[in-house]
């Protein structure tokens, strides 16, 4: 495959964590690196193993297909393949994949000297899965607390487990990570339009400059945070997402067993009016 | 300001600020081990978590009456015997006599209730007078519970109740309800908060509509908002009648320490073939409380004194926490009525 004309200075030798020169190399435009055969490794065996699933399952309508946890009888413990062991093992080959991804990041941002915001950024994700199918299972007692990899029945545990707690929208982290969520999309929208508008001016006239962005905030809100400062801005508001919806799933179990709306008496009960 | 002192307050407020955080956290959650148990296929989220600690005090807390001697069911009749007895007239004297104290242990125990005892109900005078309206409404109430074991068996199956499944030893039980006053759409310019938004036990403090009992459990309004997928162009119901049932539901609940999924998979409320067993036990349950509030509790409000009505005027009426108080099964199944055949001997529709 032919090298676009600025590939060749991206294309650093060194700065590998795992491997050394072994797997310091690139197949078409893509950089391989061990991180990245541990990738297509995890991904692969886990892609088949979903597969083999839905051949177990009888069905490869990709809505229906389900791989479910283990029963909460199993426990911690290992599960038979048929009856949860292959969830076990697609949520190991899940991790190897995801984990293996950031590392590789990892290894490019070492490349370019770059600081590691994309990895850590991945890894409030990661933490997130995590959090889902191994920290709150753990602290339930059950690998059986995870959720099924299908694209409905995923859909059918969330609102499930959501109504475990009578009414999720009172679970004061959900509260938080849902605010993150929104005014991510709202502060991603602000920005876009932003730089769409300085972007395309009226035919004929100049494209604008960040000092007529800057301007246009100042003059409607009276305050602008700059085009370095609304991608600070925009990457905390989305970690903050990510980070409080694996706080609000994880308080939910072993941090409160009943409807989430009760665990706001401590606020009625305040010595204050009580 | 200077930076110092700039500093200095910044510190001062934040670490305020973190130990308030800190004290919220740290205080108002529980905590790990929890217990679950899977109530349907795995993986669908169909369970019940428990805080274990929570269900031991619970379990600690349940006191079941001792039970007295068997009767024997010999000699003449109840009603043979003693004058204007009209329900219990069946019985032999034994039986009678033996049923008498153990009424008196579970709903006016001599010590621990004011006045308890026999005369609770009874004047000493003559024991067979009705000058007493508590004497009336424990008649009406022995009425009540052979409807309850007898026509109602598919909500309190084999297990049954007796007077001590509500009262426990109290004269009033003590969860009961009462119509709250009811509130137009607004006030002055204003939209009232037409019975809602005031964070209520009675609807687990939620902002949810806190009387749903008078139509749901008094009344026969229909419980189900949702659209049925073979009909969906007829449904009239608002997001306002939806959260009564909502409401409705989060008592269930909360009656029964149960969450959503005990009777619902909630991809689907309405399906019955995606529904837990026990929801089927749960619509029998509404209609013997309809029967129960409709047929034998609320008549009896003209009998009652003032101090036993709600602010309307209205007795004080059973919903689910009546009886279970916060378990899946009144005192966690315990088979009260096996040892009380007595109260099968309630002689149907007896002149009251």
């Amino acid at each position: 495959m032919a090298m676009l004309s600025y590939e060749r200075k991206y294309r650093v030798r060194g700065g590998t964590l795992l491997g050394g020169d072994l797997f310091d190399f690139w197949v078409g435009p893509f950089y391989v690196g061990f991180f990245g055969v541990t990738t297509i490794f995890f991904s692969a065996l886990g892609t088949a193993l979903i597969v083999y699933g839905a051949a177990l399952q009888g069905t490869f309508n990709i809505w229906l297909i389900n791989i479910p946890p283990p029963d909460l009888r199993y426990g911690l413990g290992f599960a038979p393949l048929k009856a949860g062991g292959l969830w076990q093992a697609i949520t190991v080959c899940a991790i190897g994949a995801f984990c293996s991804w950031a590392l590789r990041q990892a290894e490019i941002a070492r490349k370019l000297a770059m600081g590691y915001h994309i990895p850590v950024a991945f890894s409030v994700a990661i933490l997130a899965y995590i959090t889902l199918v191994v920290v709150r299972p753990v602290l339930m007692g059950g690998w059986g607390h995870g959720f099924p990899y299908g694209i409905w029945s995923h859909l059918d545990w969330v609102s499930n487990v959501g109504y475990q707690y009578l009414h999720f929208h009172y679970n004061p982290a959900h509260m938080l990570a849902v605010t993150f969520f929104f005014t991510t999309t709202f502060a991603l929208s602000l920005h876009a339009s932003l730089v769409l508008a300085a972007l395309n001016p009226k035919k004929g006239e100049p494209v604008k400059t960040a000092e007529h962005e800057n301007t246009f905030y100042r003059d409607i809100i009276g305050y602008s945070i700059g085009t370095l400062g609304i991608h600070r801005l925009g990457l905390f508001l989305a970690l903050s997402a990510g980070f409080w919806s694996a706080v609000c799933i994880v308080i939910s179990g072993p941090f409160w067993t009943r409807g989430w709306p009760e665990w706001w008496g401590w606020w009625l009960r305040l010595p204050i009016w009580s | 300001m200077n930076g110092f002192g700039r500093n200095f307050v910044l510190g001062v407020s934040s670490s305020i600020a973190v130990l308030v955080v800190l004290a919220i956290v740290l205080t108002t959650f529980e905590r790990p081990p929890v217990e679950s148990v899977q109530r349907g296929f795995r993986g669908t989220g169909m369970e019940l978590v428990y805080n274990p600690r929570t269900v031991a005090a619970d379990l600690a807390a349940v006191r079941l009456p001792e039970v007295l001697d068997p009767a024997d069911n010999d000699g003449p009749r109840a009603s043979e015997i003693y004058e204007n007895v009209k329900v219990l007239g069946n019985l032999s004297n034994a039986q009678f006599l033996r049923l008498m104290q153990a009424m008196t242990e579970w709903v006016s125990p001599e010590g621990s209730v004011e006045n308890g005892g026999c005369n609770y109900c009874h004047n000493p005078e003559n024991l067979a007078a009705d000058d007493r309206y508590t004497k009336v409404v424990a008649r009406r109430m022995l009425q009540m519970v052979h409807e309850i074991n007898g026509k109602w068996q598919t909500h309190v199956g084999e297990t049954g109740v007796t007077c001590y499944t509500c009262h426990r030893g109290q004269p009033v039980p003590a969860a009961v309800w009462s119509t709250t006053p009811a509130q137009g759409r607004s006030t002055g310019l204003l939209e009232s908060s037409t019975g809602q938004n005031l964070a209520a036990p009675s609807v687990g403090l939620t902002s949810l509509p806190y009387d749903a009992f008078t139509p749901f459990l008094l009344q026969d309004h229909e419980i189900r908002v949702i659209t049925r997928p073979d009909a969906p162009a007829v449904n009239r119901s608002s997001i306002k009648q939806t959260e009564w049932t909502y409401g409705l539901m989060v008592h269930f609940s909360e009656a029964l320490g149960v969450n959503c999924t005990y009777c619902h998979n909630s991809r689907a409320f309405f399906d019955w073939d995606e529904s837990s067993p026990p929801r089927a036990t749960a619509w029998h349950g509404i209609r013997m409380l309809r029967d129960v509030n409709g047929n034998y509790i609320e008549p009896l409000r003209n009998v009652m004194p003032p101090e036993r009505h709600g602010p309307l005027g209205d007795a004080l009426k059973a919903n689910c926490a009546t009886c279970h108080r916060g378990a899946f099964k009144p005192l966690y199944g315990a088979p009260l009525l096996r040892d009380y055949p007595e109260l099968r001997e309630v002689r149907e529709n007896a002149a009251q």
